[in-house]
């Protein structure tokens, strides 16, 4: 018997909700949508029975959307998250990722490209998985561009990693153009495929945009991947220490390039050893200690206060400025000039992206 | 009575679920809450569990040899903000949601 799954539309406006039903009973897995008007109600459905999907609204009165997606990060980990909220703010959008929602969707953008929302509801249900169709989560960037180029799509997929953020436009199945650190074209392309994680998004199409590649887009993976292979070859066992070396030099670099003080790169407990450039051995260990420390502490207060996922912590004392920041699987302390203010998070957090790239 | 109640209260109580905290509030160097301008509905256990914890952030510093004066920790929905004050400290708590504007 074919599952039916459950989603729970959450909006404070009445109207919108009724308005999601009837939109949502065009999806082709017939779904049984289920709505809330509060953050307090729709938690308490989560709580009293299994849901696949939440379609979230961000301003609400009382608890937000914001709040209930770190409530629901917590509590219901495998739960399908999707944003569709009228604030047109990156704030809120890199906030909501950073929460761990699905997909984030502006609800005058979802209302021009219904299609493709209902379409990628349906690939989050999970239904077109089960058939071996696409579904973006866990797959590598090379995959998804072979996919929507198979599909023969018209979209512009947003890469983010970190602060970095990427454009990929795609017309009818073919790459017409890339934009990423400041390059445009093929060069912007072959640098976005050398990304190893990040988040993706679908974008409404731009059919006017101007077209830069006009290779085709296999004909750019497997170049990339030549690159990538050659770069990997060139460096055995060998020259190992070589390597260490330009590492060192380069990471040495960009710490002057961005103006910190120091860095200390901290894995996981039982995971290898702290990383510390700019600093001497002895304060590098008891920083790295402190940030163990820290880091379990306001896990603990975040869980206390229902808070979300720690952003990143600044600290001040007469000396110094610090910034810890989770990155993947670390958690970075960098320490600045007191003087050093503008920009100061986002300068850290382009930093920690670059450390292990 | 009870029926009506049943068909249209909600599905389960949930206690747990409370508004984010704003306000501010001092803590002594014991973690005792001093004084709180953080509405009275919110539980006094958890803001007492906050000061604690930021006592401790605060006192791990010191241990680690770089003694820090203020604290900012932004979490997803809610950034705390501490300063130490003669061995306690003084904590702004402000909600990051879309209903509050969202500082760095």
């Amino acid at each position: 018997m074919e599952v039916r799954h459950k989603i729970l539309v959450l909006d404070d406006d009445t109207d919108w909700l009724e308005m999601s039903r009837d939109i949502l009973a065009q999806l082709p897995s017939k779904p049984e949508v289920r709505t809330a008007s509060s953050g307090k109600r729709a938690l308490a459905m989560l709580d009293a029975e299994p849901f696949r999907l939440l379609l979230c609204d961000l301003k609400m009165p009382r608890i937000d959307g914001l709040q209930v997606l770190a409530i629901v990060r917590r509590r219901f980990p495998e739960l399908r998250t999707v944003v569709l909220s009228g604030l047109e703010d990156e704030e809120f959008r890199s906030r909501a990722y950073a929460l761990g929602v699905d997909m984030f969707w502006l609800k005058t953008e979802m209302q021009a490209n219904l299609q493709m929302y209902l379409e990628c509801l349906e690939s989050l249900l999970g239904r077109e998985q089960e058939g071996g169709f696409r579904g973006l989560q866990s797959k590598g960037l090379m995959d998804i561009i072979q996919m929507e180029c198979l599909a023969r799509t018209s979209t512009v997929l947003r890469i983010t990693r970190g602060s970095l953020v990427a454009k990929l436009w795609i017309q009818e199945g073919e790459l017409t153009d890339a934009e990423a650190e400041g390059a445009r074209g093929e060069k912007a392309f072959l640098r976005i495929l050398t990304w190893k994680s990040g988040t993706f998004e679908n974008l409404p199409a731009e059919l006017n945009h101007e077209r830069t590649i006009f290779k085709p887009v296999n004909a750019l993976l497997l170049e990339s991947a030549q690159a990538i292979d050659e770069n990997d070859g060139a460096s055995g066992d060998s020259d190992e220490a070589a390597q260490t070396h330009r590492r060192t030099v380069w990471k040495l670099s960009l710490l002057a390039r961005v103006g910190a003080e120091f860095v200390v790169a901290v894995p996981p407990e039982g995971q290898g050893e702290h990383e510390a450039m700019g600093t001497e051995d002895q304060t590098a260990g008891q920083y790295a200690q402190w940030t163990r420390r820290a880091t379990e502490i306001i896990k603990r207060m975040g869980d206390a206060v229902d808070g979300g996922p720690l952003l990143h912590l600044d600290a001040s004392n007469v000396e110094r400025r610090l910034l810890l920041v989770p990155w993947e699987n670390k958690n970075f302390l960098v320490g600045w000039s007191p003087e050093t203010s503008d920009g100061l998070f986002e300068k850290t957090k382009k930093l920690v992206a670059s450390w292990d790239s | 009575m009870g029926l009506l109640k049943n068909i249209f209260g909600s599905p389960t109580a949930h206690a747990g679920v409370t508004q984010l905290p704003s306000g501010s509030i001092t803590v002594d160097r014991a973690g005792q809450i001093v004084s709180s301008t953080v509405s009275s509905a919110y539980p006094v256990e958890v803001l007492q569990a906050v000061g604690k914890e930021v006592l401790a952030l605060l006192h791990e510093a010191h241990v680690a040899q770089m003694p820090l004066a203020e604290v900012s920790i932004h979490f997803a929905v809610l950034r705390i903000t501490a300063r130490e004050l003669r061995g306690g400290a003084i904590i702004f708590l402000f909600p990051q949601t879309a209903l509050s504007p969202i500082s760095n």
